[in-house]
């Protein structure tokens, strides 16, 4: 890719995928959104209270953190982590709701809707409407409500409303049919805060702005301990944002690997997984094409992970392109990978990562072997795993 | 001249009203549909909008939801909807039938393969709720090439240039939303609908339908007046949802609430 990455084109397009697929009543509130989105992009003074935000409420820059003695047991490239996980609120998820949001006050919006799957979006949209004095709601899943209650009590406890969707398969793919049914319904003051660089145009692009602060960060941290670009760069990706902001600053240096890592479940061959990349085929869901998991009549599949933050049949359709493109290369991680790398991390550098960023941890596992000890790993930690502690003591059969 | 423009014109001759019921294919079973839509011509349908059962419907509320997972239970599919058109026609070659659902199942079976399966049914058009006109050209003129109508929904919120654009690439009808929300929802207000109505009548020739918050014979009469024809599905579909065991007075009670919704839009 000789010349300069500049996607997506004006009507929200990245080579076939993403675009605009949504009922008439929403046109003109993402028409509205798209306004003010390029408005504020370029507009000085909320630049710098975003900057101010994610600096002092935030706590940014995230370090980068090389991670020596795992670096050494794997015998390869020297590994470093992207500390997402040291974010307010746990994961990278507040880079963007702190964005939309600060967009929402200026567009005199003054009520916060959102979808989440395991709560961490919903927590860190939460977190954000209870600092500006937002309403919000949040829509989860009946199924993710059961098996998530601790964000759900945190999300009560920072003042949202937490709707369980009871329609469908009722996880996250519901919920967000919900929350598009709320903001039809509720278009004039609602502003929707999605969680991923899904959704219809201007959303996967205005996400990934907002997520691509630790792709800069990154860059320029690699430069400044180890004075090169690093050679690869790891990221889970369920709908994708994590891994966008990272790669994105990083797509026009063709000597930098970018590798996606899917949830593969219990197995690409089982059918019980997370894998639309991998094992999916291009269709048209929540307002964009990209890849999904569907059967041959085109009706969505029910999917699978431990993770619940990668248990989504779609994905960001600047993924879908970076794909095709040969641009960046998609993987995949089975549950019990994902916890070994999760336990790996643990025990060996003393950062409990999230089941979600365990799965990249775990093809780096695969990854820095083949790999000369001077080269350069980066892999995003995008969140932590204080969440997770509950679902692993009962996939591990211990009672806490 | 298609089925669609030559019933409005009729229609308007007449001075009467498109009554235009919507039922989900497939819903409860899939024995259930086409004796439906010939009950819903007898009970005085002018046009039948039939749903496609989609997995995931975004501007459906509850009841067509539910609709939806009980046709997808029993395993519809785009290619079942159009064969259930196949068998509509053996006794109706009058009657316009209009498919109305999601993109993604026309997706998977490829535009191409869908019009022309869409023609061999003898479809008359084509509504996709999540495929507005600037996402739709290829689809669209596989479409016209066919003579099958694409339609298209307009919304309180569509601007004057939306409203110019659809007539445009529209054929057949206009779908007017008439409220913002999902299909089946409560707050209909008819004077906003009027008002819209104008700008919409100022812009475009087309016939316009109107759907979403019609419940009722006296919704149905009031709605007529402003519009070309009535789009009714949540409410008939509620009987379906009423009688889970029982079919039959699903059905009765169907084509009682058409028949008196066709009475109080034409006295």
């Amino acid at each position: 890719m000789t010349q300069h990455y500049n996607l997506p084109d004006e009507r929200g397009h990245f080579g076939p995928y993403g675009g605009k697929f949504v009922a008439e009543t929403l046109m003109q509130p993402i028409q509205e959104l798209e306004e003010a989105y390029h408005r504020y992009l370029q507009d000085a003074e909320f630049i710098a209270e975003l900057d101010a935000d994610l600096q002092h409420y935030v706590g940014r820059p995230s370090p980068l953190y090389h991670a020596e003695r795992w670096s050494e047991a794997l015998g390869g490239a020297q590994i470093y982590l992207k500390r997402e996980d040291l974010n307010h609120t746990g994961a990278h998820k507040i880079n963007n709701t702190i964005g939309q949001a600060l967009l929402a006050k200026r567009m005199g919006k003054t009520r916060i809707i959102a979808e989440t799957g395991a709560g961490q979006h919903g927590v860190a949209t939460a977190t954000v409407a209870a600092r500006l004095g937002l309403e919000c709601v949040v829509y989860m899943g009946a199924v993710d409500v059961q098996r998530q209650s601790l964000n759900v009590y945190r999300m009560k406890l920072l003042g949202a409303k937490v709707v369980a969707v009871e329609s469908g398969s009722k996880t996250l793919k519901d919920a967000l049919n919900e929350a598009l049914r709320d903001w039809v319904t509720n278009v004039d003051n609602t502003f929707y805060i999605i969680g991923t660089v899904a959704g219809p145009h201007p959303y996967p692009a205005m996400v990934r702005d907002f997520q691509t602060i630790i792709g800069r960060e990154a860059k320029q941290q690699c430069l400044a301990q180890t004075g090169r670009l690093p050679d690869a760069l790891v990221a889970c990706v369920g709908g994708g944002s994590n891994a966008i902001g990272l790669f994105h600053p990083f797509i026009d240096d063709a000597s930098v690997k970018l590798y996606g890592v899917e949830a593969a479940g219990d197995g690409i061959a089982t059918g019980r997984h997370s894998a639309p990349l991998c094992a999916g085929r291009p269709g048209v869901l929540h307002g964009n094409r990209t890849y999904l998991l569907e059967d041959e009549d085109g009706e969505i599949i029910e999917t699978h992970s431990i993770s619940a933050g990668l248990d989504y049949p779609g994905v960001g359709p600047e993924h879908a392109w970076l794909k095709d493109s040969g641009r960046a290369e998609y993987v995949n991680i089975t549950d019990a990978e994902a916890l070994a790398g999760f336990h790996d991390l643990t025990r060996m550098e003393g950062i409990i990562p999230a089941l979600e960023s365990s799965h990249a941890l775990a093809y780096v596992t695969q990854l820095a072997p083949s790999m000369a000890k001077d080269s350069i790993i980066i892999v995003n930690l995008s969140g932590r795993g204080d969440k997770d502690i509950m679902t692993l003591a009962q996939h591990e059969g211990i009672e806490l | 001249m298609s089925r669609l423009t030559a019933k409005f014109s009729a229609l308007a001759q007449s001075g009467r009203k498109a009554l235009i019921p919507f039922i989900t294919a497939g819903d409860p079973n899939p024995g259930f549909t086409v004796p439906m839509m010939h009950a819903m011509v007898a009970a005085g349908a002018d046009i039948i909008e039939l749903g496609v059962p989609f997995s995931d419907p975004m501007a459906d509320g509850p009841v067509i939801q539910k609709a939806s997972e009980r046709a997808l239970a029993h395993k519809m599919s785009l290619r079942r909807v159009l064969q259930l058109v196949v068998d509509f026609r053996r006794d109706d070659l009058q009657t316009p039938v209009v498919l109305m659902g999601y993109l993604n199942p026309i997706e998977a079976m490829g535009y191409e393969d869908f019009a022309n399966a869409a023609l061999r049914a003898d479809v008359d058009g084509v509504l996709t709720v999540d495929l507005p006109p600037e996402e739709a050209v290829d689809c669209v003129s596989l479409l016209k090439a066919r003579g099958i109508d694409p339609i298209f929904l307009l919304a309180p919120n569509s601007s004057e240039q939306r409203i110019q654009k659809m007539a445009q690439v529209g054929s057949g009808y206009i779908y007017y939303v008439s409220l913002k929300g999902v299909t089946g929802a409560g707050h209909l207000d008819t004077a906003d609908v009027q008002e819209k109505l104008k700008l919409i009548r100022a812009n475009t020739r087309l016939p316009v339908g109107i759907g979403f918050g019609v419940k009722d014979a006296d919704t149905a009469k009031t709605i007529a007046a402003l519009g070309d024809g009535v789009v009714v599905g949540s409410a008939l579909i509620s009987k379906i949802a009423a009688y889970p065991d029982d079919p039959e007075r699903a059905r009765l009670e169907i084509i009682e609430l058409l028949e008196s919704m066709r009475h109080a839009m034409d006295n």
